[in-house]
């Protein structure tokens, strides 16, 4: 039979969301929660991560390419719709055109987070650790524009947790896939709070 | 003698496949239980605008006039819906009547819905069973599931769903929900199955099943309640099995 690319791809895009980028996000997320527990937890853990074998290699699997992967095809899906909220106001339908917003808000932010830690430190510029992230958020302005794209990015990946049911067509009935509505929204809370807790941490060291 | 009551009804006009829209008001008399259908006809037997001019009749599609032949399906107030089971008691006026976005317009609110055709043939929506010798009765199905596999076949290819959809539109190649749904009936249906896999692969090519994007308006929007999101991710399910079957599977997979 034909190889059908379309579908590969999108099936893909959809694992891809999960395992690894989704996986990572949580791993991120939690890991930055040590700022909590003060400068020295969060150096510790952040250095345990920092030392990982073999980080390059993980970090281009495990990270670059995947998020590469999904940002590109992401946007072409996201420009390829025609929302149309005004005249279908649904809950799905908003949820459906969040996903894409928050889609391309993530991208921004991540690009931009990216570039601040990561890339300046391979330039030998800065250090990542607590200090960067206190001297980064201390800003009122990047402190809010982290907090809106931690939350979109966490909105992005629980609303995709949901879609990622459906795609694979593991929740079928309206009411399986009413109940993982419910699911995903506890999922959405708990990673909020925890994202955002880290950043008064850094920010207010509290 | 009480002044004639009128409805007033805001159309979408277009005199060709190539010409630019415009719209056009008419005052129509009005009548007990109208439906949509009943006021086009009184603007073809009076074409006369708003403004007392004389213009062209407005061009409409129709056949059954009872929800079952799709062909009718405009945008009335803004919703896609069929014309034939508008009534104008139930609207809010004026009435506004445009052709369904989605599709190409022949005429006025005449539009061309080839492209479901198409995508019937896409997914084979059919049953293969003409030969040249008699193959006898085909395997039974039960009752239950017939009931089931009936509310599936309620389908008129109406068009609505299409034209809620946002990933139906000319940037996307998506073929719709109404042909993923048939898909389903027809791989359910004991002779059909016969034929799952070739179904199935129709939902893999290009505009297939990987178009849906889980806006979900469809659902809400169809005229025969079918639960088109429940099959659309019965056939995602379907699909992902014989894509892992084709490829780890043995050279018979069918
Ligand atoms: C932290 C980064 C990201 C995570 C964890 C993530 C996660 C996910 C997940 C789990 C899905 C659900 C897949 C499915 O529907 O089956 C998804 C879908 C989607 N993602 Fe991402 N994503 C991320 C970044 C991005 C970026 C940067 C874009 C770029 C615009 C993007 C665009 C999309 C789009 C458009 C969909 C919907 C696909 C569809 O419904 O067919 N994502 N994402
Ligand atoms: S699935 Fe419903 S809305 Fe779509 S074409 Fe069939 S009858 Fe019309
Ligand atoms: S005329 Fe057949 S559905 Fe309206």
């Amino acid at each position: 039979m034909a190889v059908h690319r379309e579908l590969f791809n999108r099936r893909l895009h959809s694992l891809l969301g999960v395992v690894p980028i989704g996986l990572y996000l949580v791993t991120h997320l939690v890991v930055n929660h040590f700022a909590v527990y003060g400068e020295e937890e969060f150096n510790r853990a952040a250095g345990f991560m920092g030392n990982l074998p073999f980080l390059i290699l993980l970090e281009i699997f495990v990270i670059y390419l995947p998020i590469l992967f999904h940002a590109v095809l992401g946007v072409y899906i996201a420009f390829t719709a025609n929302y149309n909220l005004k005249n279908y106001s649904f809950f799905r339908n908003w949820m459906f055109a969040l996903q894409r917003i928050t889609g391309i808000v993530t991208l921004i932010f991540i690009v931009w987070h990216v570039w601040e830690t990561r890339v300046q430190k391979a330039l030998g510029v800065v250090e990542v650790n607590y200090s960067l992230m206190e001297s980064i958020l201390s800003s009122p302005f990047m402190f809010w524009f982290y907090v809106v794209g931690v939350i979109s990015t966490v909105f992005h990946f629980s609303n995709g947790l949901w879609g990622f049911m459906v795609t694979w067509g593991i929740t079928q009935s309206p009411k399986s896939q009413k109940i993982t509505t419910y699911g995903v929204v506890v999922v959405f809370l708990v990673l909020s709070y925890i994202g955002v807790r880290s950043l008064i941490a850094f920010a207010y060291g509290v | 003698m009480a002044e004639q009551k009128t409805i007033t009804f805001i159309i979408t006009r277009q005199d060709g496949p190539d010409s630019a829209p415009y719209e056009e008001t008419f005052e129509v008399p009005y009548r007990k239980n109208m439906n949509v259908i009943s006021g086009l006809m009184e603007i073809r037997k009076n074409p006369v605008n708003a403004k007392g001019e004389k213009t062209t009749p407005v061009q409409w599609d129709m056949n059954c006039l009872e929800e079952v032949c799709g062909a009718c399906s405009m945008v009335i107030n803004g919703v896609p819906r069929q014309s034939c089971a508008a009534l104008v008691d139930e609207l809010e006026t004026p009435v506004r009547l445009a052709p369904m976005s989605t599709f190409p317009v022949v005429r006025d609110l005449i539009i061309d819905r080839e492209r479901m055709f198409d995508a019937l043939k896409q997914v084979k929506a059919w049953i293969p069973i003409d030969g040249t010798h008699d193959l006898g009765p085909g395997p039974r199905m039960p009752e239950k599931k017939r009931q089931w596999a009936y509310e599936l076949s309620k389908c008129m290819t109406c068009g609505v769903c299409l034209e809620s959809c946002p990933n139906v539109n000319d940037k996307s190649n998506f073929i719709g929900p109404a042909a993923l749904s048939q898909a389903r009936l027809f791989n359910a249906h004991p002779t059909g199955e016969m034929n799952k896999s070739e179904r199935l692969d129709g939902l893999m090519q290009e505009g297939g099943v990987s178009g849906c994007g889980n806006a979900q308006n469809c659902v809400q929007v169809c005229p025969k309640g079918i639960p088109l999101t429940t099959s659309i991710a019965a056939m995602n399910r379907a699909t992902n099995i014989q894509a892992f079957k084709n490829f780890f599977g043995s050279d018979n997979a069918h």
